[in-house]
């Protein structure tokens, strides 16, 4: 499903991530590591297309369409509901019965008492799930997962730990994270940035 | 009817966004009406109407990049623009979704600022109104473009009316020739003829200043 080789990214003069080989197969379950400003974002955001590469060739064999991406930042708006910002992802994914998977996802990760406040009131621990309810919410072949326990609380890091267990072996998932220990029974494929 | 939708769905959510926060309008409307508020204190009586257009094309103008200095703040905070870029809608939905937005706060701005011009300084007739809603359409379409370049750099404010201000004054000269010409109509027409054309190009290269 994805292949790269001497994947490299440049801005300007600075080199964000050095020549990367990679091959996750379909139903694999990638983790990436390495220290800050080794190049794990900028990976990340190759392989969903949001930067190009410098040199090398990667191939993603997942259309826009099925690549799910959890960032460092939520990619929702602050002033919106919940509801209401996964209601307009679901529309621009063009998710089929909308509003049942919304619900499902907000009951699935304990935000369904809070559906209908602003996103600006939430913690960063709800902001977080809120993030993982729109990555996942148009069901993606390929995951793409920056750093995903990050801010998530004890019950937020279970229901994730719960999420990512169902989904590995069926989707291609990415995984950038400080803690490769724990989703060491899931993975399949490791790559080290230095 | 799907990329309607998509539109629809964008501005609605611009709107709500706005609604919500209270960040745009309530500014563009403070500034436009203390704008015009200023110059008819500022200028002499016996100016003559031709100033007052002008100066009336001065407070839309600075007004509109009040509005779009701000029009893609909401998508800045939580990087929200990578979540509409990834989506698998047709980009130009996000730029003209955005243009439709800004050009509400605009109108809603003027309804409030065009009464206050008459009311200060001279009537408009409705030539003069078309040219101010032809031109809306221009700086909205345009500016929605150079907004969303000028907010992937970092001096945002500074670099917004470098790039907007050149390509407002085509407006500006069709705007006030609307307003002050016994022919206004074919001013009317040029902005018509800068609308159709500067709306398809900013439709079509929306997505080559959001992607690498």
């Amino acid at each position: 499903m994805i292949r790269g080789r001497g994947v490299e990214k440049r801005y300007g003069r600075k080199r964000a991530l050095r020549g990367v080989d990679l091959a996750v197969p379909r139903g694999g379950f990638a983790v990436i590591t390495g220290p800050n400003g080794s190049g794990k974002t900028t990976l990340l955001r190759l392989l969903v297309g949001l930067a190009l590469p410098t040199r090398g060739d990667l191939l993603v064999d997942a259309d826009r369409s099925r690549i799910g991406y959890l960032a460092h930042e939520p990619l929702v708006y602050r002033e919106l509901s919940a509801v209401e910002n996964l209601d307009l992802f679901g529309r621009l994914y063009r998710v089929p019965e909308r509003r049942e998977r919304i619900g499902m996802l907000l009951g699935r990760f304990a935000l369904w008492e809070a559906r209908n406040e602003r996103v600006s009131t939430y913690s960063r621990g709800m902001t977080q799930r809120l993030a993982l309810c729109r990555t996942l919410l148009h069901d993606p072949d390929l995951l793409v997962l920056d750093e995903p326990y990050s801010a998530l609380d004890a019950e937020g890091t279970a229901l994730l730990d719960e999420a990512l267990e169902t989904l590995a072996g069926q989707r291609t998932i990415v995984v950038a994270t400080h803690e490769p220990d724990r989703l060491a029974p899931l993975q399949t494929a490791s790559l080290g940035l230095a | 009817m799907t990329y309607l939708a998509d539109v629809a769905a964008l501005t609605r959510k611009d709107l709500r966004v706005e609604l919500r926060g209270r960040d745009t309008l309530p500014a563009m409307l403070l500034f436009v009406l203390s704008t015009l508020v200023v110059f008819h204190f500022a200028i002499p009586a016996d100016a003559g109407d031709n100033a007052a257009y002008g100066l009336l094309w001065v407070a839309i103008v600075f007004t509109a990049l009040l509005g779009l200095a701000r029009a893609w703040v909401p998508e800045q905070e939580h990087g929200v623009l990578d979540g509409l870029v990834l989506a698998p809608c047709d980009r130009s939905a996000i730029w003209l979704g955005k243009t439709l937005a800004t050009l509400t706060f605009l109108l809603a701005a003027q309804a409030v600022a065009l009464p206050a011009f008459v009311l200060f300084f001279e009537p408009l007739d409705a030539t003069a109104i078309a040219g101010v809603l032809l031109a809306d359409i221009g700086i909205c379409a345009v500016g929605s473009l150079m907004s969303a370049m000028a907010a992937a750099g970092r001096a945002r404010e500074v670099l917004l009316p470098l790039l907007v201000l050149p390509l407002a004054i085509p407006l500006i000269v069709g705007g006030v020739g609307a307003a002050v010409s016994e022919d206004g109509g074919r001013f009317l027409l040029f902005l018509l003829l800068y609308d159709a054309v500067f709306a398809v190009l900013s439709w079509a290269s929306f997505e080559y200043v959001v992607t690498e």
